[in-house]
This record gives C-alpha cells, structure tokens and sequence, in this order.
C-alpha cells in the first residue's frame, strides 16, 4: 500500500515541531485523501512527541495534525495550514503507538493531546483517535481553535475530556485581521462547552501590539469566566521560533519586528484573567 | 522469671544505648536491625527545615575564597608525606567555628600523596603542579616498597597490554586505587571501635583451626591490618581530642564517630570512588533523641549536617590530567544513598533525609557528596516533591531505582560511585574500567584490526568481504569478538583486583565489612547506543564499507533509513538490550578472582569523549571523533520522539544482566517542564513515578537552558558554581574541559521543542 510506504520513508517523530515539513502526502492519491478525511481511517499528521508537560494537564502525548484554514499573523506552524504536508497515518498505526505509552501516561497523570495545525480539519480521525485512547483508558484534550467546533456531535465531545480552546483575540474585525477568520464560530463553540459542562483550559497567545489590548482581554476574560468551565488560562508569551519558516515557505511574515512581551505584560495579562477569578498562569 | 528483651540480647547495659529499642544489634554487629528497631519514618514535607546559620555561612565563605586559589592553581597545596590514617597532624578550618572536625591532612584542601596505588602517578601529578618530589618518597616506592601498579604490569599479558594501549579496554584502575569499597562506617557511631576490635579478633580467631591454605592465609593477614588500622582510626580521633573506643552519646557525636570512620578511609585511600553509604536515616535516630529530649534544635540538627556536608565536599585527592580526561572535574563520588522504602513497607524516609538535600540550599548547588535518592512512587508525597524540587532548582540529585535495587540486594544497600549498589558492610566490589564495545564492532568487521591504526590486537579472523555489510555475518563475527575481549577483560581484572588487595588493601573500610562479604567483579561497556544504531543499519538499511589501500575498512555509506535508539521502537531497542545480555554471559564464562560474582555497569561517567577521540568511523553514520553518548543514553539527538520514549528505549535493559547499574542522563528544560513553578516539581516527580514504577533505573535530572551553558562556557567566571549532572555523578561544568562542555551542549535537551 502507497500510503504505509509513505508512512515508513519520513519519521513520525519530527526532532521538533519547529522542523519545516512539507510535501509528505504527496504520494497520495486524490480519492484516498477524500476517503480519509470521510472515515478517519488514516490521519495527516505533523508529527508527535511524548514527554511534553506543557500541552495540558500531566505528562502527554502530543500529536500535531496537518491542515488549519485559519493564517494566523504570529503562527509558528505554517508548514501544518497545508494537510497535504502531513504524514499519512492509519489510524491502527496510531493506536499502536499509543498503546506503548498506555501505562506511563497514567503514572504520569498524562494523557493525549491532539493538537495543530487545527485537528477539526481532520474531526472524523481525531473523533476515531479520541475513542482509541478512551479505550485505552487514556485521558484525552483537544487543542483547537474551535472554529469548527460543530463538526463535532454532543456524543463525540464527550470523548474529550478537556478542551484546550485558543482564544485569539475578541473583536471581531481585530480577529478577522489576525487570523483571516470570523470570531464568532469559537465564541459559539466556547458557549456549548461551557453548556455542556467542559472542561476547558484556555490559551491565550500574547502578542505585543496585537493581542495586548487590555479592553480586549478584559472582554475575552468576562467570556472564559462566563464559561464556567474554565479550570485555568495559559498565558503564552509570543516567540520568534517560527519564523524561519515562513522565509523557507516564502510567505510574507509581517511579526519581524515584534518582540517577546515584557514580563510586566505578561504579568499584567495574568492578572486581567485572575480579576474574573481565573487561574492563570 | 522471665528475662526481659534486654537481658536476652546484651550481657551489659551500654548506657550510650540508652532510649533506644532493644534488638539483634546489641548483640551482633548489625546496623540494619538498629535502624529498623528504631527509626522513624517521616511522611510529611519539608517545612520543619531550618536555613544555614551565620557560623555555617562564615565557615563556607572561607572556604569559597579557598576554592578560587585552588581552581586558578589546579591544587591549593600538596603534603608529601604519604597518606596514612594517623600520617597527618589534625587539620582544622576554623577550629573554634567547627561542629564536626577532621581534615585529610593538616590543612583544608591540601592533598596528600598515595603512593601504595602506584608511584607515577603521583610523580606525574606533582610534576603537573610545579612540585619537586621528594628523593625519599621516590627512593622508598621504588627501592623497597612494590606498589599496586608495578605489581599489575607484572602479571599483564601480551593481549592485555595491547587492549589497553588501543584504548579497546579503558579505564583499568591499575595505576591507582580501585575505590567503590563503602565501609559501614555507621558502625563507629553506634558499637564504638573497641567493640568492632572485638568482634575483628573474634573473626580471626575463628580462622586459626582452618588449613593455612592460600586464601585462609590471606584472610588472616587482612583481618591483622583491619584491627591495625581501628586501632589507628582511634588513634586518629584521639588527636582530635576524641575518645571513639565507645558507641557516641548525641548526635552531633554520631555524625562526628561516623565521619571519622570515612576520614580514615579518604586519608588513606586515593579510590576513584570514595561514596559514604546510606548515613541519613541511622543518622536521624540520633537527631530525634537529642530533639526530643530537647538537647537539639532544629537549627542545631541542620547546623550539624551541613558541617558535616561541608567536610565531605572538600575531600580531595591528587591526581593527574588523564584521569581528568576520563573523570572529569575533580570527583570524589562520595555518594550518599537517601530515602527508599523498607523491606516491611515503612518508607526509609525522614528528617534527615530532607536536611541532607537542605545542604544544597544553605550551601548552595554542588557536586559533592553526589547525593542519590533510592526512588520509589511509593514513597512519601512530600519527599517525592521536595526531591523533585531540589533536582529543579539545583540539578545536584540523581536518581536510583528503590524498586530494583531493593529487590535484588534488600533495604539496607547504597550506591558506590554513580549506579553501583552494594549491601553496606556486607558487599564490596572489585571495580573496573569499560570495554568498547562500539570499537569491538569494528574489529570483528576488520578481522582484529585496529580501525585507526591497522594493527592487529584481537584474533586474526580475517575481515568481512564483499560491498556490504551482511547482518548476519557481521553478528556471527561480532559475537567471537566479543568472546575474545570478554576473556582478556577478565583476565585484566583479576591481575588487577589480586595485585591492589596485595600492594593497596582498603584496611578500614573493609574492617568496617562482616567477614567474607559478598563480591562482585563489576565490568562495564561503553558504545552501547551507538552498536545497536549500527546493528539497526545493517539490518534495516544497506550499508557499504569503504577501505583504504591495505583493505582496511575505515568508513560506511549508509543507503536508506534505519530505526535509532531511543524512540521506543523495539525493532532497534532489542539490540541493545542484546548486547547487554550476550555481552554479559560472555564475560560469566571466565572465571574471576576470589570468586567475584559477574557484574556489569552501562556507565561511562565522562569518558564517552575519549570513547569516541579513540572509535573510528562508526556503521550507524557516527564519524570517528564524535562522542558517544554517555551511559546507557541514546545517541544525542537521535532520540527525537521525547522524553518518555527516550527512557521507555533506556528501562528495556535488562537489569538482571546490568546489576551494576544502567545510567541515564537527561537533560531538561525548565520550560519544558511546565509553564511554572509548581508544574514542573509535579510534572518531575510524575515522570519518576513512571521511569521508576516501570524498569527504569537510574536517571541524572539537569533542569537547563543550553543557552546558559554555552554562556557559562564562553564566561566560566560569571557560573562558578554552575552545577551539572553528567553520567552518575555531578560536576562543575566550569571544571570540564571544553570538549566535554561541548558534549554536554550538543546532548538532547527534551522539552526545547515545546512553544
């Protein structure tokens, strides 16, 4: 089969996300891809990596799927917008390899994360994975922009058991700006979450001059506590390890001269999210 | 009427015993039973702790200005007189300041000659320094006394000296003391030397109606020099105004019986590894009942430890730059073995074993003692954390494996060197040195040729033919190599092992063993990694072998992808784990001195540098020069699938065929490690429990940014105490030379990957 040789020719194990990855699907036929994408049987992966304690709660799993429709200004993935840049990987595949860290990742509190690129981009694989780690009893979070958050039936969301939602930024047409997208899809996929009794982490990418307005975070941090879900808000401060994808890619990268926010910055975007009785960190 | 447990088990009441439980102790030498009869487990977290005290900060900043001398001269002062347990006038830092007293010679840092392990060397490392040696010393150490390495050249075979000089076999102690022998020197504090005397005479006494065989010989003779040198040891202390003839009274005396006990061990001996034991948990029966009777604060009982700690950290040794390039930064491994669980499930956990790990914040990070925790996820929460804590913020501590180790050599053992466990005053070991595995490889390829220099060292088996290289031949050959190097290592090591007991024996630490101890024989290998890598390209991949013109094979082309260690993916990770295995029954098939029982070590400490100056080009796409990785690792960056399939690839080796240890270094970032500070003390702690619950058994934690060491490298002044953990023990990494900076850096920093 083309696609398992495909599979086998580039590690799965990326040395880091960071490494620029493209093309890797190329092999694969159109119809094969479709089919995909309908059942799930075989995912676009990025790559993984185990040991990760920063990519929710525990020691995890982390796998990064290819294929994201949003462009966000400061990502440091752009290789992983393009599905087709991914590794192809059936889902037994995946199931074996997690099967090797079923134990370990309950030692360590730890579980799955499914990460992106934007992983609803592939939902029916992600649904398939999620219920594979659930019967191997592994605690599963989804990390995603929730743009295409009703992809996902109220059966499926119960496979997650947290949902890593990445709020960008909360005006809508400051939103459309930054990541070429609509707003207000995430806001109505937080809002059935919060419904539905989710738990939820929220990340909050700090950009100077783009994502550091205090009156816009203070409307974002009335929406995570209104949730009531929200267990607690990653602050997470830009940086400029992607950079050099973007030239390799030759697409337009408009962050050149923005810094690493100051730790006053961070300090006192932490601290917009505590005033609404959030932790963050 | 009945007799009372203490009637049964003593003939007299030793008032020094008093409020402690009765038991076997008092009427055997048995340390073990004292502690489990008395001891007190502590499951609680470490705020009870006190900080440093203004005498304990006064004392450690003159010593701070010493070590600056001592690292701008190399060594601070040189006494040549030899090294002998009462050789030396007693030596103080500040005498009126010091809660605990002792020094190897008459002045801190000054180190002494030892010249029974072997005269060059000290002759080498009195010339490095700019001294003059002493005519007398010279003429007595070559004109009337042998030493231990003029001994083993005496018996070295032709196939020995040739392993050795093509850096096949590296690391032999025979030019100096073989190390890794811990005395029980618990048993000072608690029976007092008059009764160990006692008991040593008994031992020997016991030997007069056996036949005067060769080995019956021997044992008498060693049992005379133990009770020569307890008596010494006593001598010793009474010059420091000490009568230690009787068991110690508080625990301020404890520590002080017990450090005597080591400071005529190091006065003595020039071991590569001088380690402690397992002191904290015997020592905190002490401290409770000084604390309770409120003879003791806290403040007092940390004070206490901490002098004792700064003692131990200024234990030195003279020795030369090429010990230096294999053991890197100055080590003593003066490894102190803290917490584990007990064989009846009480956690070995206390007090004490939290005030040791306090030293590395009152005094601040430091390599020595090598303070290792015995690693259980059944151990108390709060050790857990605090341990965790104290490797983040400090990357001093390693790791060990409570559940291994307790499973094959019980509750009371304790680490020699780095990975090394023992029984104390049950077990010793005769030590030494590594087989090169990697270059083993290579000269089954080359039929016995030496893939740098041509010649011929092991059997002349004539060299693989054809373009590439075929696994299953290449293995058949392999496994006849390794048969080869197996029996000159072994033959090496009982050269070895019966000259140092001849010309160096380890008179007070092994009058501080039962009679007849347990030995083992511990072998270990280097290349690990890098053989199974290859093993994985030969067999996945194809590989071609380039030769130059007298048909060596000096170089491979690598056509195609092959599986790496590290990753977890068994079709490699088995190779290793057969290396280890195969490797290890081979060497079981050769007798050993004494009847040592095989072991082996997967540990290279900081060799793996050398290992690679000396490895040619390598199947696996490792150049000649090119380090390996150190220990058991996986070659650095190959492991590209993180940290917990790096040390899933790691706890498949097979213990029972590594019983002396299999060490893995890792290095973390402490962003990786969760976004703040109480994230990573858990995310640390769980990634233990899982490396520790499953077969992992021995993990070095450096919690670093590579950015600082590069920084530290190009600014050594602004990081004097920078402190790192390197295979199985810590270093100053301003102290490595630059190419073992440079190792360190390019290792795998897991967690650097994360946003």
């Amino acid at each position: 089969m083309s696609q398992v040789k495909a599979s086998d020719a580039v590690p799965i194990e990326a040395p880091s996300p960071f490494e620029l990855r493209v093309n890797l699907a190329a092999g694969i036929p159109e119809n094969a891809v479709k089919e995909a994408l309908a059942t799930g049987n075989m995912g676009f992966l990025h790559s993984f990596t185990t040991g990760s304690a920063v990519d929710g709660p525990g020691v995890r799993v982390v796998a990064w799927t290819a294929g994201c429709q949003w462009r966000c200004l400061y990502c440091h993935n752009p290789d992983t917008w393009n599905m087709m840049n991914g590794i192809p990987v059936t889902i037994e595949h995946a199931k074996e390899r997690l099967a090797m860290y079923q134990h370990g990742l309950k030692a360590m509190s730890g579980g799955l994360t499914l990460s992106g690129g934007e992983p609803l981009m592939q939902d029916r694989f992600a649904v398939k994975l999620f219920s594979v780690a659930k019967e191997l009893d592994i605690h599963t979070a989804l990390d995603t922009n929730g743009y295409l958050g009703e992809r996902l039936t109220d059966e499926e969301l119960e496979k997650v058991d947290l949902v890593l939602l990445d709020l960008k930024t909360f005006d809508p047409e400051r939103h459309l700006h930054l990541t070429g997208k609509e707003v207000g899809p995430t806001h109505a996929f937080a809002r059935r979450l919060g419904q539905r009794k989710k738990k939820i982490w929220v990340r909050y990418v700090l950009v100077p001059g783009l994502t550091d307005d205090e009156k816009d975070i203070e409307k974002t941090a009335q929406l995570a506590a209104e949730l009531g879900t929200v267990e607690r808000v990653d602050v997470l401060p830009f940086h400029q390890m992607g950079r050099y994808k973007w030239e390799k890619l030759g697409i337009p990268y408009t962050l050149d001269n923005t810094q690493t926010p100051s730790a006053e910055l961070v300090e006192r975007t932490c601290a917009q999210f505590k005033a609404v009785g959030l932790k963050a960190v | 009427m009945a007799t009372t447990a203490r009637e049964l088990m003593t003939e007299k009441v030793v008032p020094e015993w008093e409020g402690f439980n009765d038991g076997l102790w008092q009427r055997e030498i048995n340390v073990r039973d004292f502690i489990q009869q008395n001891y007190e487990p502590y499951e609680e977290d470490e705020s009870f702790l006190a900080s440093a005290t203004d005498r304990t900060k006064k004392i450690w900043e003159q010593l701070n200005k010493l070590f600056l001398e001592e690292r701008k001269k190399g060594v601070l002062d040189i006494s040549q007189i030899p090294g002998g347990i009462t050789a030396h006038e007693p030596g103080y830092i500040d005498k009126p300041n010091e809660v605990i007293v002792g020094l190897q010679t008459e002045a801190p840092l000054k180190r002494s000659i030892m010249p029974n392990g072997g005269l060059r060397m000290v002759l080498n490392a009195l010339k490095t320094y700019g001294y003059e040696p002493d005519p007398h010393i010279v003429e007595a150490f070559t004109k009337y006394r042998k030493t231990h390495n003029d001994g083993v050249f005496d018996a070295y075979t032709e196939d020995i000296r040739r392993c050795r000089s093509s850096h096949i076999l590296t690391g032999l102690p025979d030019a100096y003391g073989r190390g890794r022998i811990i005395g029980d020197y618990r048993r000072v504090a608690l029976y007092g030397v008059s009764r160990l005397i006692e008991q040593k005479k008994k031992e020997k006494n016991s030997l007069d109606p056996a036949q005067s065989t060769e080995d019956i010989i021997r044992d008498r003779e060693e049992l005379s020099e133990q009770i020569r040198s307890l008596k010494e040891l006593q001598e010793m202390a009474s010059s420091y105004g000490f009568d230690i003839s009787t068991p110690a009274r508080t625990a301020r005396e404890a520590v002080q019986w017990l450090y005597f006990g080591y400071l005529a061990a190091v006065k003595e001996q020039n071991g590569a590894a001088m380690s402690l034991g397992r002191v904290s948990t015997f020592l905190d029966i002490y401290f409770q009942r000084d604390l309770k009777s409120g003879a003791l604060t806290e403040e007092q009982a940390q004070e206490i430890i901490d002098d004792f700690v700064i003692k131990l950290r200024i234990v030195r040794f003279l020795r030369t730059p090429e010990y230096d390039d294999l053991f890197a930064g100055d080590p003593t491994w003066v490894t102190e073995s803290i917490g584990g669980m007990g064989d009846d499930g009480r956690t070995l956990v206390t007090k004490t074993s939290f005030r040791f790990l306090q030293t590395l914040f009152n005094l601040g990070p430091a390599p020595e003692p090598n303070l290792t925790i015995w690693y259980s996820p059944r151990l108390p929460n709060g050790f857990r954390s605090f341990s965790s804590k104290v490797a983040i913020e400090t990357s001093s501590i390693q790791f060990e494996s409570d559940e291994l180790m307790r499973r094959a050599w019980g509750d009371d053992g304790a680490i020699a060197c780095c990975v090394s466990p023992m029984v104390v005053g049950k077990q010793m070991q005769f030590f030494g040195a590594r087989a090169n595995l990697a270059k083993c490889l290579l000269y089954a390829i080359n039929g016995g040729r030496d893939e740098l220099t041509g010649k011929q060292v092991g059997p002349e088996n004539g060299a693989v033919e054809g373009e590439y290289l075929d696994f299953d031949d290449v293995l058949k050959r392999y496994e006849k190599m390794m048969d080869w190097l197996a029996n000159v290592y072994v033959n090496a090591m009982n050269v070895i092992h019966y000259m140092h007991d001849k010309y160096a024996y380890e008179r007070v630490e092994m009058a501080l063993h039962d009679y007849a101890p347990l030995r083992t024989m511990a072998f270990g290998i280097a290349g690990m990694s890098v053989v199974a890598d290859s093993l994985s390209a030969m067999k996945y991949a194809k590989v071609r072998v380039i030769r130059d013109e007298t048909g060596l094979i000096t170089d491979y082309e690598t056509e195609g992808e092959f599986p790496n260690f590290g990753n977890n993916d068994n079709r490699v990770d088995q190779f290793a784990a057969w290396l280890v295995t195969t490797f290890m029954n081979k060497l079981r098939k050769y007798p050993t001195y004494r009847n040592a029982l095989h072991t082996q070590s997967i540990l290279t400490i900081t060799s793996n540098v050398v290992y690679g100056k000396n490895t040619g080009h390598t199947p696996d796409g490792r150049r000649h020069g090119q380090p390996f990785a150190p220990g058991a690792n996986p070659m650095h960056g190959r492991d590209n699938h993180g940290i917990h399939a790096s040390a899933a690839s790691v706890a498949k080796i097979p213990y029972r065929d590594a019983a002396d240890g299999i060490s893995l270094t890792v290095s973390l970032v402490p962003q990786g490690l969760g976004r703040v500070g109480e994230d990573r003390i858990a995310n640390l702690r769980s990634m233990l429990d899982a490396f520790f619950g499953a077969t992992g058994y021995h993990m070095n934690v450096n919690v670093l940014n590579r950015e600082m060491l590069i920084d530290a490298m190009e600014h050594p002044e602004n990081y004097p105490h920078l402190t790192i953990r390197v295979s199985g023990y810590a270093v100053n990494f301003v102290r490595l030379t630059r190419e073992q900076q440079l190792d360190v850096i390019n290792r795998t920093f897991h967690g650097s990957e994360n946003p």
